[in-house]
């Protein structure tokens, strides 16, 4: 198998992906919008006092990128599992955990990146400053896309299974503790001025250590629910 | 003597075996547990820092290592099956899951009531109480899963996954209290530095961990029974093979 056949099967499936998401622009658009509304909720419910929403902030926006992705995740394999495509991935020659790498790459750049590029935004509500605008980017750049790619796992193993919204819910949300352990440390640690570079490191981590091994946990999954 | 060990991996020889095994396994873990517990709340001598409320960890602490050691079990049972493709070890994994819950659950419990006269309070957000909290979140992910899908094959093979992919937790419950600097204290056995406790308050611990050990073997025996009965519309399997015989000649 040469690396070019593969890359090729890669960006075809991220450009297929896209192109889908592009035509129907609310169903990306739906995630987003969600996150906004989560993050204004919490002033609205705490109180607008600055000192608490700026204690709080990190957490609550990483909770809500997390809640983001969890309900975007359902579009990563559903559609293609109904009519069928799924199961002709399966029998390309490439390998299917590299076709799972490009079908979660295209689901972090439908609805992961615009989180990204939203939540300066979003923290400038929370009375975030500079630095620590900054490290929340960096942190979460470094921990949507492995969001995505755990998510995976969940969505492939509920794949036709009766009340699975609910339940990639409860098997996903606990992986992700971690994520959001380290997201939200980095941006607390930056703003009582440690830097967040210890929890963006593991971040980092994470993140390499899931593009490694998640891939293959899905193709399992995938290959168990087309049986 | 050699013993034909692929012999009880076919579910209808492993089911007598494991009906004549629950009893020993039973009767040793009440002995010692019965023994634990004594040495525990009567010989050990009192804590000169927390009083009587320290005698909780000799229900605690074997919880807890037999809630991570369960999962660990589990994980391999399902790998195995996975690798396999062996029926008995499914039925292994599904078996151990609700065990292992219970343990993680005696663990928060009785964490708990050793937090409040300790820490003065039930549950702190410290990292090795949250890890074991989604260790309990995992097993019941896994238990969930299975109960969700109806095709047994599936279902057993979609846990399977699942139960491997949690196993990344194990190891940071079992290293929380190195890496971070928690409110939960550090471990005061280990193999390498030895014991930092009185011995006879080791023995009890020791004696606890042997006896829920015991008591799990004998449990998960008995629960991988009622699954191979629920899982074959027909048990025929008794410790009799007369009985197989029977039951075959009155159809």
């Amino acid at each position: 198998m040469s690396g070019s056949s593969m890359w090729e099967a890669v960006s075809g499936i991220i450009r297929r992906d896209l192109l889908l998401a592009m035509r129907r622009r609310s169903d990306a658009a739906m995630s987003v919008f969600f996150l906004v509304i989560v993050a204004s909720l919490f002033p609205l419910g705490v109180g607008p006092e600055p000192a608490v929403l700026r204690t709080i902030g990190p957490g609550v926006l990483w909770v809500a990128a997390l809640l983001a992705c969890l309900l975007s995740l359902s579009r990563v394999f559903t559609a293609d599992y109904l009519d069928g495509v799924l199961e002709q991935m399966v029998l390309i020659p490439q390998p299917l955990a590299v076709l799972v790498v490009g079908k979660v790459l295209a689901h972090w750049l439908i609805s992961g990146l615009p989180v990204v590029l939203l939540s300066p935004l979003l923290g400038l509500q929370f009375g975030l400053s500079g630095e620590s605008l900054g490290v929340l980017v960096m942190s979460l750049l470094l921990g949507t896309p492995t969001l995505s790619m755990i998510g995976a796992i969940g969505a492939a193993l509920v794949l036709g299974v009766r009340g699975s919204g609910l339940l990639v819910a409860l098997l996903v949300l606990p992986l992700y503790v971690p994520i959001l352990i380290f997201g939200a440390g980095a941006v607390t640690s930056s703003m009582a001025g440690i830097g967040g570079e210890a929890n963006l490191s593991l971040l980092g981590a994470c993140l390499v250590l899931s593009l490694f091994l998640a891939p293959w946990a899905t193709a399992a999954a995938l290959r168990i629910a087309l049986e | 003597m050699s013993v034909n060990w692929s012999k009880y991996s076919a579910p209808q020889t492993f089911y007598p075996l494991a009906g004549r095994l629950i009893p020993w396994f039973a009767c040793v873990a009440v002995v010692l547990m019965g023994i634990g517990l004594y040495m525990g709340f009567f010989i050990a001598p009192t804590d000169f820092q927390q009083g009587e409320a320290y005698r909780i960890i000799f229900v605690h602490v074997p919880a807890a290592w037999m809630s991570m050691f369960l999962y660990v079990v589990m994980a391999v049972w399902a790998g195995v099956g996975m690798g396999l493709n062996a029926r008995l070890s499914f039925m292994m994994a599904q078996a151990i899951a609700p065990t292992g819950a219970m343990f993680t659950f005696l663990a928060l419990l009785t964490g708990a009531m050793w937090g409040k006269p300790t820490w003065g309070a039930w549950w702190v957000w410290d990292a090795r109480l949250t890890s074991e909290l989604i260790l309990l979140f995992q097993y019941a992910g896994v238990m969930l899963l299975r109960t969700s899908i109806d095709d047994v094959r599936r279902a057993d093979r979609a846990s399977a996954v699942f139960a491997l992919v949690g196993v990344v937790n194990v190891p940071i419950i079992y290293f929380s209290v190195q890496w971070w600097n928690t409110l939960h204290q550090g471990a005061s056995v280990s193999m390498a530095t030895g014991s930092k406790m009185a011995s006879t308050m080791l023995m009890a611990m020791l004696l606890m961990t042997v006896a829920f050990w015991l008591y799990s073997i004998a449990v998960i025996l008995a629960r991988v029974r009622c699954v191979m009965v629920e899982r074959e519309s027909s048990p025929v399997w008794d410790e009799k093979p007369t009985a197989v015989q029977e039951t075959v000649e009155a159809r």
